[in-house]
């Protein structure tokens, strides 16, 4: 198999509209068969086949070759490969025969029902979990035209008819069909069945789920031809850079303009809302003139805002006897979840636990910094865009508003993406490039965000104090507890304050929303990242307090599946044998996105300079059933290393409203020399339905360090991340 | 002559970036540079960087842009064998005799030991830094055939990987340092 980012041709003269059934289109076109799912009515068919030349799963070939549509991005997590694999599975294709490509943007044909409506965005660990009944089905009509056709060519009963890899086999007379074979002959029956669920295919018969198939971008990933959006190249194409403010928000004044416009290669200067673009004819003219830009900035809403001083306001909100809400700089509070009897459990409490945690603000980081290419039609009316992004659609509706056109008149080209990690559902990166593309139609625009652009305008996940307040019974047992959040971005903080997995019968999770003015946006697992840290590391307290392991406790309130999780990594680690002088082990659990997960490291850590040294990371999983298990194991691999580099060293800082880091030289992200000796990963077996697991490892480290801390120190890390500084500051307490 | 040399302090690592190989930077607008044994001429202003020469002016966008100063390696060719951050590297630093690679130049068919073993370990995520890697390892492999554990750790720290793929990029230069043991 192989995979292409070939944008799709138009050719709509082989192809023919046929019919719709309980969901279902089917168009044949000279070349082959191409069901369509999710098509809700003929008329949105008729709308979807207008617009693109395939616009279903599956192309197939004379000679027997298959084109499977992906619908989500790929970002590196490995969809592009899953999700293609589970419809192969059921349509009973030849994997070697299959190649992949990016399906258009057309949530009524490729999307999957989420919240209102049906969405193609690819975010939140949800790709193979939203995706798997409808790629199962679709694979699974796709099979069963195959069958039909074949049985009608022989005048015999489909139910006497079986398959095999890309063939249709007819046993009593020994007659095979290979699949491109039929293609001659296809005969689209009227009415497509939706394919009862005992009819798919046995779990126990999966021969491509499951296994370990080499994914189908790699290839492409070690010469350099895997196309990103900064690679594209048209001709005749200029190159873009804005200048945007330091303080969020703020508004510029040119000061220079002629001294940039009479610069050599330079063809325009224009101001945007939140910034100044230079566009220019070489990569090399657009960065000087970028740097020369002299601009005067307006103060804006973060202006005066430091975020190490955010803490005090947060502290004075919880504190005060006035109401949150009462209190200047509050915009709104809200009671999240109220399970339980709060009120009773805490009156009856046989003890009270009150602890805060706090966390600063991280950056993505995402390797490839924002930047697309956009080009404009000489009327104006329409635009086609290379974009990397995990929310096509949005792009597509972002782009035309800012242009003025339908969004139908926006054609997306997807790439593939340099990192994700939640910054890439918004195209602000998109609306850019096309802004300055509208101004110099038909030529393109290349824009491009320098990694200090991408960083000084990043979108942070937000700093947020969490106070935790816990009851136990006489026995010591967690009755109940409260959390709240206070911070900035409502539902990014408001993510991640559920428990479950965990039988704690009272409880109750609120927020006041403090907006500062700072972007802000989901970073790899949202508020897990930040609520978990102080649900998990609150669960040890309280069990170190009551003289109880902090695995035997947890094993009291864990549910069965989230149980089994626990005592497998426990396992792994050989929890509770006597370990080396200076090291010890921390655990935590959580459930993110349907994946419930048990993770342990083991630390020690260097008195004089504060460092931790995390030396091994155990983790078990229970996420269902798993499509590709080495694509999964290598997602969690990578959200440990993500997990470690934030808990151990990234920090966005902010004084006076501007950021302070600048680039990898002071934003560190974590190197091959500081990993831990070993990153052990167990999935559980499960027959359960996928889970979403990319960012299931991630906000396991820094609860399982914190944790591991306490134990080696009797010292608590409350604040993340745990620089040097911190650990000192701990241990001096 | 030296041309110069940079050192990158991080808060984390001490990276140097060694560019005696290079000469100093000479005044020309009309370069001629040898880019994967093929012979080019390119019309651009001596400060532009080789990355940006590469990619834009030769359409050879494997090697990639993401730092722009040298820290994360994404952006490693190699000159004369050596691993060089072309984003840091005028093009006027390089002198006519040389020999510059890309990814594009490692092979044409990842018959190459290091992209055999990318793949054998399914290294790659998103993949944007991957190229950088391969260069930043085959760069390794240039000056010691047989790199220890300890040895592969230290010289690729130098490179980032967002996705966190570092396991597997260990893994895959130890396949391929070991591939003709096979």
């Amino acid at each position: 198999m192989q995979s292409s980012t070939t944008p799709l041709k138009p050719d709509v003269s082989r192809r023919e509209f046929l019919k719709t059934s309980g969901g279902v289109a089917l168009m044949i076109t000279g070349t082959g068969l191409m069901p369509l799912s999710s098509v809700t009515s003929n008329a949105n068919a008729a709308t979807a086949t207008s617009q693109n030349a395939i616009t279903a799963w599956v192309e197939l070939l004379k000679d027997g070759s298959l084109t499977i549509y992906s619908p989500a991005t790929e970002m590196g997590q490995g969809s592009m490969s899953a999700l293609p694999i589970i419809f192969a599975e059921e349509m009973d294709a030849d994997w070697d025969k299959v190649t992949v490509k990016f399906a258009p943007q057309q949530p009524e044909v490729y999307g999957r029902p989420l919240f209102r409506g049906v969405s193609q965005m690819t975010f939140g660990s949800t790709g193979v979990m939203s995706y798997f009944p409808l790629l199962r089905q679709a694979g699974a009509q796709a099979r069963y035209i195959l069958l039909a056709s074949v049985a009608k060519h022989l005048s015999v009963d489909s139910s006497e008819l079986t398959t095999s890899p890309n063939k249709v086999i007819h046993a009593s007379t020994g007659r095979e069909f290979d699949y491109g074979d039929i293609v001659s002959f296809l005969d689209v029956p009227n009415v497509i069945p939706t394919i009862p669920d005992d009819q798919l295919k046995n779990p126990e018969d999966f021969r491509l789920i499951g296994k370990n198939l080499p994914r189908v971008d790699i290839p492409q990933k070690v010469n350099g031809t895997a196309q990103f959006a900064i690679d594209v190249r048209l001709p005749n194409m200029l190159y873009g850079m804005v200048e945007r403010g330091r303080v969020h928000g703020a508004k510029p004044t040119l000061k220079n303009e002629s001294a940039i416009t009479s610069m050599d290669g330079v063809v325009g200067v224009y101001r945007l809302e939140h910034g100044v673009a230079v566009l220019a004819e070489t990569m090399g003219s657009v960065f000087p003139a970028k740097h020369k830009l002299d601009i005067e900035w307006s103060d804006s809403k973060p202006t005066g805002f430091n975020s190490a001083d955010a803490f005090a306001l947060y502290e004075k909100i919880l504190d005060g006897n006035d109401v949150p809400e009462n209190i200047d700089g509050v915009e709104s509070s809200k009671v999240l979840i109220d399970d339980g009897d709060l009120e009773t459990t805490k009156a009856n409490a046989a003890k009270t636990y009150r602890i805060d945690y706090k966390n600063d603000y991280v950056y993505h980081a995402q390797q490839e910094p924002l930047n697309s290419v956009v080009q404009v039609s000489a009327d104006l009316s329409s635009a086609e865009v290379w974009i990397g992004t995990q929310n096509g659609t949005g792009a597509q509706e972002d782009i035309a508003k800012a242009l003025g056109i339908a969004a139908s008149k926006v054609t997306i080209h997807q790439q593939y993406l340099g990192g994700g990690f939640g910054r890439r559902t918004l195209s602000d990166y998109g609306v850019e490039a096309a802004l300055l593309a509208k101004e110099v139609a038909p030529r393109p625009v290349k824009l491009t965000w320098s990694r200090e652009d991408d960083l000084h305008y990043g979108m942070y996940r937000p700093a947020t104090l969490q106070r935790m307040e816990a009851y136990t019974d006489e026995a010591g047992n967690l009755t109940g507890f409260s959390h709240i959040v206070v911070g900035d971005g409502e539902r990014l903080i408001a993510d991640g304050t559920d428990i479950h997995g965990y039988n704690v019968p009272n409880h109750k999770a609120e927020m006041h929303i403090v907006p500062h003015g700072i972007r802000v946006k989901h970073w790899r697992a949202v508020g897990h990242g930040t609520n978990k840290f102080a649900i998990e590391c609150m669960i040890d307290e309280i069990a170190a307090d009551q003289n109880i392991d902090p695995v035997e406790y947890r094993k009291r309130l864990l549910e069965p599946r989230a149980l089994a999780t626990l005592e497998k990594v426990a396992s792994m680690a050989n929890w509770g044998e006597t370990l080396p002088e200076g090291r010890a082990q921390g655990v935590a659990f959580l459930e993110r996105s349907n994946t419930l997960s048990s993770g342990i490291c083991e630390i020690s850590f260097d008195k004089d300079s504060g460092k931790i040294k995390v030396h091994h990371f155990w983790s078990a999983h229970d996420a269902g059933i798993v499509i590709q298990p080495d694509s999964v194991l290598a997602q969690i691999e990578g959200g440990v290393v993500m997990g470690l580099s934030s808990a151990l060293d990234e920090q966005i800082t902010i004084v006076n409203g501007e950021v302070q880091q600048s680039n990898f030289n002071d934003y560190p992200i974590i190197r091959m020399h500081e990993l831990p000796e070993s990153i052990e990963t167990e999935i559980l077996k499960s027959s359960a339905p996928p889970a979403g697991l990319g960012e299931s490892s991630t906000p396991l480290v820094a609860c399982a360090i914190a944790n591991a801390f306490f134990t080696l120190t009797g010292k608590h890390l409350r604040h993340l991340p745990f620089t040097p500084d911190r650990v000192k500051q701990a241990l001096s307490t | 002559m030296v041309a110069y040399t940079i050192d990158i302090t991080c808060q984390k690592i001490d990276i140097t970036i060694n560019n005696s190989h290079l000469l100093e930077a000479e005044n020309m607008a009309l370069v001629k540079i040898n880019i994967n044994d093929k012979d080019e001429q390119i019309d651009v202003p001596e400060e532009t960087h080789l990355l940006w020469a590469i990619r834009e002016h030769l359409g050879l966008t494997g090697t990639k842009f993401s730092c722009g100063i040298g820290a994360c390696g994404a952006c490693t060719v190699h000159i004369d064998g050596v691993a060089t951050r072309s984003c840091i590297t005028p093009i006027s630093a390089v002198t006519d005799g040389q020999k510059i690679t890309t990814i594009e130049g490692l092979s044409s068919d990842n018959s190459h030991p290091l992209q055999e073993a990318w793949i054998e370990a399914q290294v790659p995520q998103c993949g944007y830094c991957q190229s950088g890697q391969i260069m930043h390892a085959a760069g390794l492999l240039n000056e010691n055939s047989k790199p220890s554990k300890q040895e592969i750790v230290k010289h690729m720290s130098a490179n980032l990987c967002r996705c966190g793929t570092y396991m597997r990029i260990a893994k895959a230069v130890e396949i391929a340092a070991t591939s003709d043991e096979k």
